[in-house]
């Protein structure tokens, strides 16, 4: 039996959530914006899952921003802050952390790249936290934003957003965090984050693909990206994707009620899976912080072995897993990430990600240990039948 | 599409089949490799999509370049005509690609080549393809039996024709591409161009075979033996490239009538049955890809391997593969020398 160890990739649908959504793709198809009944009935829909959400973030409706899923929140946080106060104030500075998701990483280049902007690094440890003093000693008047991430999705580590947002507040400067890891497995309310953008994705915590959120804070000065009609404030033009929202709504409400018992129950998992690939694997090392980590994030790098070579030959032993340096189209660099807290690139390359979720089991875990023990020592030997 | 086919066919009988591709080198992004840029690879994809297969890309870039493109490079310098797809079919498919897929499970290799093994007293025997004029056994001829006793070629019985019907039938988006025959790496580019930004072209003198100076020639990487246009050279009868001296730069030319040779030497031999075939019935040997199997007959001599045929040939090559028929059978080859 195939098991799923891929979780932060994204996570399988809950039926319940499934079942929420069904009427909006059969008979309650209407356009939110239309006046008509059909209009209404799904405008009340999605206003119904804009305060689910609000109500599990903690804030107001009107600070929920419906996007198409995790990389346009953050692209709409980023660009949409950076511009708007370069535009207001002339700020033409971003911070970002060397380890962020290429949503942030790659907009943050672009920005600097084609819009005049100067993009600065924060420095980090070697488990790719941002000290809030580092921060405090960065940030200049001409800042534009600040973008550092929550729990990061290869290595798992956990920065300090509260502290950080603490500074970016002192000195008045939008800050936002990448939050698309963090719903099940971290504490997500954004008065106790103090952030004033916070994305989210739907798919990471058992929604449908193709829709996410961002959490704007009242006052945030933000341009749109995506122009057009008058939907979501004039921030976000586009006909709402009712089922997808709706589901969004369900799923994010399920996770928050139940997230202490899914972080614990993780956190089980993932220790097991920890200790497991520390003991049984010679030259193999956990990557990012082995305390301030997701829940659900047991991510390594594996000496002398391809992380590519890894995958394929746990994939072909039905184990589900990813790696920050595999690529599908064969092309793998070593993890930007691992390289960025100065791995060496070699190493980098060996890189595997397990992370578990609501799926599954002791059984899977032990099954995967024993397996992947196994493949590596084939890997490493490279058992060959060419003299 | 060859590949494609090999492997719904294998998916046909029953086997558990997984595909591997390996990403090679190529000259840069705007030049991808022939055979696995990355539209190649969702292509692959698909077909693997279509069978119900596992499909996975390994990167052999670096290992490609340094085995097989260097080697390439390496063989102009030294006034060679090398054969780079031999050394990719012994280094790369059945030497890395071969490792990796034992290491992921794999019991056997099954490419899309035209070619027919046999097993016969416990060893493995290399026949030319049904469709001889697809026949591919030239480019194997550099295989053993360690890496013949893990390898299927399920197209050898196979027309191409039927080949690519079955590839139509399947839907398989591999179906109509087009074939080429020029080097992978190359990516579309002549490889004399791609010759002139790697290898350092020394001008030199172009002589007849008595010694005279005719003229000058841009490199010696630009020619080939039996080569007759592009000399630049007008007299009374036409003009081939007969030698190459690499210690003075030299081009040698003259006349058709001294371009045959009835004999040359060869190195680096390897057989399929792993030794010298002792009862040589009738051997023939083919000098290039797409040359005709001529008679032949081999003499060891002290340090060296002699080829001698009966009637001469005229597009002998040093660096060009000389491989070994026996009928039908591909018995193994060797690098021509001088």
């Amino acid at each position: 039996m195939p098991a799923y160890l891929d979780y932060a990739a994204t996570t399988p649908l809950n039926d319940k959530v499934l079942d929420k959504m069904l009427p909006y793709l059969r008979e309650d198809f209407g356009n939110p914006s239309s006046v008509h009944r059909w209009g209404q009935r799904a405008e009340w829909a999605v206003e119904q899952a804009r305060e689910r959400i609000a109500s599990g973030l903690g804030c107001l409706p009107e600070e929920v921003i419906f996007t198409s899923g995790g990389s346009e929140s953050d692209n709409l946080a980023l660009r949409g802050a950076a511009l708007s106060a370069q535009s207001e104030r002339g700020a033409t500075h971003v911070l970002i952390s060397p380890v962020e998701h290429d949503a942030i990483r790659i907009t943050a280049y672009e920005l600097a790249t084609r819009h005049g902007f100067e993009l600065e690094l924060l420095p980090v440890d070697s488990w790719g936290r941002v000290d809030p003093d580092d921060l405090r000693s960065k940030i200049r008047s001409n800042t534009a934003v600040i973008s550092i991430i929550y729990g990061n999705n290869e290595i798992g580590t956990v920065n300090p957003i509260p502290e950080l947002a603490d500074v970016a507040r002192e000195r008045e400067i939008p800050f936002h965090s990448d939050a698309l890891q963090a719903t099940c497995q971290l504490q997500t309310r954004v008065k106790h984050l103090g952030i004033d953008l916070l994305s989210i994705g739907a798919h990471k915590f058992y929604g449908p693909k193709g829709v996410g959120a961002l959490y704007v804070r009242a006052g945030t000065p933000l341009q749109a990206v995506q122009t057009g009609g008058s939907q979501e404030q004039g921030l976000r033009a586009g006909t709402h994707n009712v089922p997808l929202i709706v589901g969004m709504a369900h799923a994010h409400e399920i996770a928050i009620a139940q997230h202490d018992s899914d972080a614990d129950q993780f956190r089980l998992l993932r220790d097991k899976i920890i200790g497991g690939v520390e003991s049984r694997i010679p030259g193999a090392q956990l990557t990012g912080h082995p305390e301030q980590r997701l829940s659900n994030n047991a991510s390594f790098v594996v000496e002398g072995i391809d992380g590519n070579s890894l995958l394929a030959a746990l994939d072909l032993e039905g184990f589900a897993c990813s790696s920050g340096s595999a690529c599908k189209t064969g092309d793998p660099e070593p993890s930007e990430v691992l390289l960025a807290l100065g791995m060496d690139p070699e190493l980098a390359l060996g890189s595997l990600r397990v992370t578990v979720g609501r799926q599954t089991s002791e059984n899977e875990v032990s099954e995967f240990l024993n397996v992947v023990h196994e493949t590596v020592a084939r890997l490493r030997s490279q058992v060959t039948v060419v003299q | 599409m060859d590949s494609s086919v090999a492997a719904a066919l294998l998916v046909e009988s029953g086997e558990h089949v997984f595909g591997l591709m390996l990403r090679l080198w190529s000259a840069g992004p705007e030049r991808p490799n022939r055979c696995c840029s990355p539209r190649d690879v969702s292509n692959a994809r698909k077909v693997a999509g279509r069978l119900g297969i596992p499909f996975y890309v390994i990167n052999a870039k670096d290992e490609f370049k340094h085995r097989v493109v260097d080697g390439f490079i390496g063989g102009y310098e030294a006034g060679l005509t090398p054969n780079p797809c031999m050394s990719c079919n012994r280094d790369m498919r059945w030497g890395l690609l071969l490792e990796r897929a034992a290491a992921l499970g794999a019991t056997h290799l099954a490419t899309g080549h035209y070619a027919r093994l046999r097993k016969t007293n416990g060893h493995y025997r290399l026949f030319r393809a049904h469709d001889r004029r697809k026949d591919q056994s030239y480019v194997l001829s550099v295989l053993r039996q360690t890496q013949l006793a893990h390898t299927l070629f399920p197209l050898g019985e196979l027309e191409k024709e039927s080949v690519r019907e079955i590839a139509h039938e399947q839907g398989f988006v591999t179906a109509d591409r087009p074939e080429s025959q020029d080097l992978c790496f190359l990516g579309g580019e002549d490889y004399r161009s791609f010759l002139a930004d790697h290898v350092v072209a020394a001008p030199g003198a172009i002589e007849d075979n008595q010694g005279n100076l005719l003229a000058n020639h841009s490199g010696l990487s630009n020619f080939t033996i039996g080569q007759r246009k592009g000399i630049g050279i007008s007299g009374p009868e036409p003009l081939y490239v007969i030698d190459k001296d690499v210690e003075q730069n030299t081009l040698i030319v003259g006349p058709k009538a001294a371009l045959g040779r009835t004999q040359f030497t060869v190195r680096e031999l390897s057989w399929v049955h792993g030794e010298f075939p002792t009862e040589s019935a009738e051997l023939s040997v083919q000098v290039r890809y797409r040359a005709p199997a001529v008679p032949a007959r081999l003499e060891h001599r002290e340090h060296k391997t002699i080829v001698a045929t009966d009637e001469p040939l005229n597009n002998i090559a040093p660096g060009q593969a000389a491989v070994f028929y026996s009928g039908e059978e591909c018995l193994g080859g060797g690098i021509i020398s001088r």
